[in-house]
């Protein structure tokens, strides 16, 4: 044995490491090539980049990059007074703004000590299935423009219109309602606003008859997603996701049913879906019956709305006590929270934000291994991330 | 019978031989983008949008009829960009071999008992021989890109429309069977002049016997045209319009125009092998009036098949490129096969 030194070792080590890393890079060099898939891809639906490392239409190894969208809500939290956060957070998962609000002002109130008069809790459950509706709605349109069927997706935009128009007319914003506050709404309902909305109910079980006809039902739409993107049970909760995405894979876990939010849930009778294989064909499946679901859930709930307040007593400006709290409900697309720590500010301290998106998508690299070119897309759109639920 | 002797007997003038040529020119020059121009108003624009739910061009001439000569107008104008790795003569001449394979096919496609360009006895050979033409111009343009979606849109192009080019002369095989020849003149005349079992009230267009081949090559014209579900070679949400992707300006206009073009022509092919082209089953077939109207039977003909062709267009997703070559191989021509034998049986025993 001829005795190496400290140095020498290291020395040959990195020459052995370098001389590896070069075989490897030949290999893949010589084998594949790399497809840039984004930031400006129509299949991204906003700014995701995927760099791909193809083998033919084959995919070796695909990698998420995310960031191009990133615009320090978390930050920008820290200097707004909590009334004025909710005008952000509208805008993280822009299809579903409402939604958004919710945790957060769960958070606050939670910190406050406060609870939202029975109505205020109500209505606001009443809107938050409103834009988990409005939000899946643009979904099953948009898998299917993404698998090449061009028709759906209008008829999801046109339909999705009845329930803007709802949200517009209880909040004043289609997009953006900025209605919830500390302790309750902003507003109540107006007058016959309980009809209308049950009548676009109505409008929506019969979309979600025709697209579970059209789309569902289509052989090529079934060839193209069904085995497509397997996410198993374990693997998905390893990789923290949560939503439809999850209850596909068999997991029975909604944090509506789940959760300890003070919503209105409990109250009415309702099913959380779940689904055995999940593939693709099975988050969609999902999804069109939690838009179904939703739809019996606002019923119920407009029938059994309690009179009252809707707001609670809370002081005009608004100081947080110190402490910490996190609020956690079911988003459109999957668990959303905020973590709020308050030093008895006007503004918090820190908000840290749990998108479902961002958990969501950390799964692609795992997921994308050994797809076809296609199947990127399909498995992407079936995923159904909104950039700004990654990016914040 | 040449257009020749139709102009001269309408015009009662002895045509020379390079005014007709001339005038055939013209005509297929003339045809070719109206054909697109007509179709993609009537369905891209009009039928989709109305499948859609919306109202689509409303604005550009009565009822939005001038929104494509718009739209080509603003194609012209636009800067003629070429990629800073392309093959430039390459990238250059890619769409004009698309669009020169659909201006063949037309060359062939009779419309009256004289009015057609050129009559050939292997018509029918000659029209799906050309019309394969497109597939060199899609590679060309695939390649001399030098973009890796490009390339990936013309690999794609070329495995599918080599693919598919087997079901469709199989599935005209059958009409060539039933007909005896061809020559698309005489496929014409014999659906005209056939006889269901002796009657002859509606003479005997193919579809009622070859409805598997007409079915067949329906599908294999869908593929032919990129067109959904097979439009994998263009396919937006996956490599962004695939050969297209670096062609601006009027280069693109002509992709368009041959997509379209080719649409057209595949439909007026199967206008003619299937539904009786531009005759009726009544009247002197030879009469010199079939020259005027037979046109206009074709030109409803052709839409009532695009009107199928775009149907589906609009209605499906995208089939994969593996399920594609799938359907092809085991489904399409094992079916096209099985229907070649099975015309070739009755039409000994009948």
């Amino acid at each position: 044995m001829t005795s190496v030194s400290a140095d020498q070792r290291q020395q040959l080590a990195y020459v052995a490491t370098q001389a590896a890393d070069a075989r490897l890079n030949v290999e893949i060099e010589t084998e594949g090539m790399t497809l840039n898939i984004g930031p400006q891809h129509p299949a991204t639906h906003g700014t995701l980049r995927l760099v791909a490392r193809l083998d033919g239409e084959q995919v070796v190894e695909a990698e998420p990059i995310m960031g191009y969208m990133h615009r320090g809500y978390e930050k920008l939290a820290e200097v707004r007074t909590y009334p004025q956060v909710t005008t952000l957070i509208n805008r993280i998962d822009w299809l579903g703004s409402f939604a958004n609000e919710v945790p957060f002002i769960l958070a606050a109130e939670k910190l406050m000590e406060v609870e939202a008069p029975p109505r205020a809790q109500w209505i606001r459950t009443v809107l938050f299935e409103l834009s988990r509706i409005a939000n899946i709605t643009l979904f099953l349109g948009d898998m299917a423009v993404q698998l090449g069927a061009l028709t759906p997706v209008f008829m999801a935009f046109r339909d999705r219109e009845f329930v803007l128009n709802q949200i517009e007319a209880a909040t004043g914003g289609r997009f953006h309602p900025n209605f919830d506050r500390i302790g309750g709404l902003k507003d109540d309902l107006p007058q016959g606003w309980i009809d209308d909305t049950k009548q676009t109910m109505e409008k929506m079980r019969d979309f979600c008859d025709e697209f579970e006809e059209l789309v569902l039902g289509n052989e090529i739409f079934q060839a193209r997603s069904r085995g497509i993107g397997i996410v198993p049970a374990e693997v998905g909760l390893a990789y923290g996701l949560s939503g439809a995405n999850i209850r596909a894979s068999g997991v029975d876990w909604d944090l509506r049913r789940d959760g300890h939010e003070a919503l209105a849930y409990d109250q009415v009778d309702w099913k959380v879906w779940t689904h055995p294989d999940g593939d693709s064909f099975a988050r969609y499946w999902v999804r069109l019956q939690e838009t179904r679901e939703a739809t019996h859930i606002v019923d119920q709930l407009l029938d059994g709305l309690p009179s009252g307040p809707i707001m609670a007593k809370v002081p005009r400006i608004i100081k947080v006590p110190a402490g910490e709290a996190y609020a956690a409900t079911e988003n459109p697309l999957g668990e959303m929270g905020y973590y709020v720590v308050s030093k008895g500010d006007l503004v918090p301290f820190r908000v840290k934000i749990r998108s479902a998106s961002f958990s969501n998508i950390s799964i692609t690299p795992w997921l994308l291994k050994g797809v076809y070119v296609p199947d990127i897309i399909t498995i992407l759109a079936s995923l159904y991330f909104i950039l700004g639920d990654i990016d914040r | 019978m040449t257009a020749a002797t139709v102009m001269s007997g309408l015009l009662a003038v002895e045509v020379p031989y390079w005014a007709s040529a001339i005038i055939k020119v013209g005509v297929i020059a003339l045809v070719v983008p109206t054909a697109a121009l007509v179709l993609g108003y009537v369905f891209l624009l009009k039928m989709m949008s109305f499948m859609q739910s919306r109202l689509g061009p409303m604005e550009a001439g009565p009822y939005g009829t001038l929104q494509l000569l718009a739209d080509g107008l603003k194609f012209i104008q636009k800067e003629d960009i070429f990629p800073a790795k392309a093959d430039r003569t390459v990238f250059a001449l890619a769409p004009l071999v698309v669009l020169v394979s659909t201006f063949l096919i037309y060359v062939v496609i009779p419309t009256g008992p004289d009015a057609v360009v050129a009559q050939l006895d292997v018509g029918i050979f000659y029209a799906l021989a050309v019309s394969s033409l497109s597939v060199v111009g899609i590679l060309m343009a695939g390649w001399a890109s030098a973009n890796k979606y490009a390339l990936m849109g013309g690999l794609r192009a070329a495995g599918q429309l080599i693919a598919y080019e087997l079901p469709l002369v199989l599935a005209v095989m059958g009409v060539v069977i039933q007909a005896g020849t061809l020559d698309l003149q005489k496929i014409v005349t014999a659906q005209a002049e056939g006889e269901i079992f002796g009657w002859g009230g509606i003479g005997n267009p193919f579809i009622l016997t070859q409805f598997v081949g007409f079915f067949i090559f329906l599908v294999a014209v869908q593929a032919e045209t990129t067109q959904p579900p097979f439009d994998m070679p263009v396919a937006e949400s996956e490599i962004v319009g695939g050969y297209q992707v670096e062609y601006t300006g009027f280069r693109f206009l002509f992709f368009f125009m041959g997509e379209f073009g080719t649409a057209f022509a595949f439909a007026a092919l199967a206008a003619v092998l299937f539904l009786g082209g531009w005759a009726l089953p009544w009247g002197d077939l030879t009469h010199w009036g079939f020259n005027i109207a037979g046109p206009v039977i074709m030109l409803v003909k052709v839409l009532a098949v695009a009107a199928l062709i775009f149907w589906f267009r609009f209605t499906y997703p995208r089939l994969r490129e593996d399920q594609l070559q799938r359907l092809a191989w085991k489904f399409l021509i094992p079916l096209s096969l099985v229907n070649i034998v099975v015309t070739g049986i009755f039409k000994v025993v009948l």
